[in-house]
């Protein structure tokens, strides 16, 4: 079999692979709407202000909800593959439009958290490992342990407190300036300035993170008969750590990167709610606000499911950037 | 004493294990330092620190911060070691069983690990307490549901390599039953890594809770660091103090105990031990 055949097998086992948790999650998702107290006609009829009983019976009729439940589980299943996942009654609007809007905020700031905290992460993380037990290390270990025991909104409001209030650096909050109208360059100069401290405070928990790994895995593999090998042929110290070691090292660290996407979803939702940046983040505090629970559970699900594909996506990079990992 | 000699090699450990007893005796005098409901308002709101008799500045309704910082130091742990005993329990019983009899048991419980590791964890526990009403028995739930699977794989793991050691086989044939040799035999023999976590994990437990009552997601009948850093978040501009020493407090506590979490690593990790 050529190698285009069994990279495409790879992806459509990986694909396979990924549905039974796509279900277990809106399995998760149907059961928490179930443990919740009340159900859409109580939060319709609350609404409305006035429902008799018999009219809440008809519209219970109506919605499905007088089912069994494995009946209802069955067709929350069919709603939710065709992206209809229920009515938030606060916005007035159906939740698929209202999370869908506000992914792209929640993307753009995760995909520069990743990116610095990926970046920043190896770099301090070889610096560390080459000057093992200097003032160098010592200093990086101390740096990524505070930075790992620190409450996330707490960074992001003393940043607010320094950079926003005092300093007058960045803007407290928000994506952009409405009311400047920037247009092309300027706004995306605006966006990338509103950017930054919301980016930074996400960054230092992941940071401090793949600081550690990356030192860790540095260590673990300059102790590899490899670099014995290197050594004896006489390559010079630097090629050493940066042609063999380096590439080695990457690896587990990427894997990570792929593991903590989860994680940085529920950070996203304190540092968006810190700083106002209207994300996904934002709407899930803002629907905790308004008790609106379609919508929470919706943002849940829509994440859950960003999840699986992250990490779908960095299996497959993974398989192409090391060979050793069986594909088909 | 020799555990202790190990443990105090590390000095950072020692360090962190004088911070934890600080907040500890905090957490235990709280109401002899301050005999008051921290709730009540005890004097001219907005006072910055050192002024009207207030150490560390009141808040928007004069509540006194310091008096906040000390009872929520007594939330913040019970929640954080309540939580571990939970989902250490969960997890002990949930991976044991799956290592000890592999097979479809096995990967029945690893598919379900696996699927909470792939869940948003923060987002799940917000989406629990806020169905569960806030209360700290709620938090607690949601906690352990979302650090349980860490637990799972790790005893799995131990479970699996000693079930066919030669002492288990040992006590298959004297005729012990198969609890008496998870509990009695297998369970003390992979003690240390279970500690190991867990320590860790009563530090992430109190980071998460800062967070869910950080949201507006705490008891409403007790404080906590995390409420009063949401609650002082809206007079920043004008009162800095009311979010920056709670935040000082867990910040400290969580470093404490990651400390010490690594100091036992050390002592307790045998292959670490000659090192």
């Amino acid at each position: 079999m050529s190698l285009a055949a069994r990279r495409a097998r790879y992806v459509l086992k990986r694909l396979v692979q990924a549905i039974p948790v796509v279900l277990a999650i809106v399995i998760v998702n149907f059961f928490l709407l179930q443990l919740a107290e009340g159900d859409a006609v109580d939060v319709l009829a609350g609404e409305a202000g006035s429902a008799t009983p018999e009219y809440m019976a008809q519209l219970r009729e109506k919605f499905g909800l007088d089912q069994p439940l494995p009946v209802q589980l069955a067709a929350y299943m069919k709603n939710v593959l065709m992206f209809d996942l229920g009515y938030s009654f606060r916005h007035d609007m159906p939740v698929s439009e209202l999370v869908f809007d506000r992914l792209v905020p929640t993307l753009l700031l995760m995909v520069c958290t990743i990116t610095l905290a990926v970046g920043f992460g190896i770099v301090l993380g070889l610096l560390a490992a080459s000057g093992l037990n200097t003032w160098r290390d010592n200093l990086i270990s101390v740096f990524a342990l505070v930075s790992y025991a620190t409450p996330l909104f707490w960074v992001g409001l003393m940043m607010i407190v320094v950079f926003s209030l005092r300093l007058g650096w960045f803007p407290t909050s928000g994506m952009e300036n409405f009311a400047a109208f920037h247009e092309g360059w300027d706004r995306v100069r605006d966006i990338a300035h509103h950017l930054v401290m919301p980016v930074i405070t996400l960054s230092l928990f992941y940071l401090a993170l793949y600081t550690r790994l990356m030192r860790a895995s540095m260590l673990e593999q300059a102790g590899m008969d490899y670099v014995t090998t290197a050594r004896a042929k006489g390559l010079t110290e630097r090629r050493i750590v940066f042609v063999h070691i380096l590439r080695n090292a990457l690896l587990p660290v990427l894997t990570m990167a792929g593991v903590q996407v989860g994680a940085l979803i529920g950070g996203s939702v304190i540092v968006e709610s810190v700083f106002a940046w209207p994300g996904l983040g934002m709407l899930a505090f803002e629907a905790l606000f308004a008790r609106d629970l379609n919508l929470l559970l919706g943002i849940f699900l829509l994440s859950a499911l960003l999840v699986v594909a992250i990490n779908l996506v960095i299996d497959l990079l993974y398989s192409f950037l090391d060979p050793r990992i069986e594909v088909g | 004493m020799r555990f202790w000699k190990l443990f105090a090699r590390n000095r950072s450990a020692v360090m962190g294990l004088v911070i934890l007893a600080a907040v500890i005796a905090l957490a235990a005098l709280a109401s002899v330092f301050f005999p008051d409901d921290p709730f009540r308002l005890v004097g001219r709101s907005m006072s910055p620190p050192g002024e009207n008799g207030f150490l560390l500045g009141s808040d928007t309704l004069g509540r006194d911060v310091a008096a906040g910082i000390a009872h929520g130091a007594r939330v913040s742990l019970l929640i954080g070691l309540l939580a571990t005993t939970v989902a250490v329990a969960l997890g002990v019983v949930l991976g044991g069983v799956a290592g000890y009899f592999g097979g479809w048991i096995d990967d029945l419980v690893m598919r379900i690990t696996e699927m909470f590791q792939t869940i948003p964890s923060f987002l799940f526990a917000i989406l629990l307490v806020a169905i569960l009403k806030p209360s700290i028995s709620s938090i607690v739930i949601a906690i352990a549901v979302v650090s349980w699977p860490a637990v799972a794989r790790l005893v799995r793991g131990e479970f699996t390599a000693m079930r066919n050691r030669e002492f288990v086989q040992a006590c298959h044939v004297v005729g012990m039953g198969d609890a008496r040799i998870m509990l009695r035999e297998i369970l003390p023999n992979c003690l240390s890594p279970i500690i190991v976590t867990a320590s860790l994990m009563v530090a992430t437990a109190i980071l998460i809770e800062s967070g869910l009552s950080f949201l507006g997601l705490g008891d409403p009948n007790v404080i906590s660091w995390g409420f009063q850093i949401g609650a002082g978040r809206t007079v920043l501009r004008s009162a800095w103090w009311v979010c920056t020493f709670p935040g000082i407090a867990i910040l400290l506590t969580v470093l404490a105990i990651n400390l010490v979490g690594e100091g036992l690593n050390d002592a307790l990790n045998p292959r670490l031990r000659e090192r």
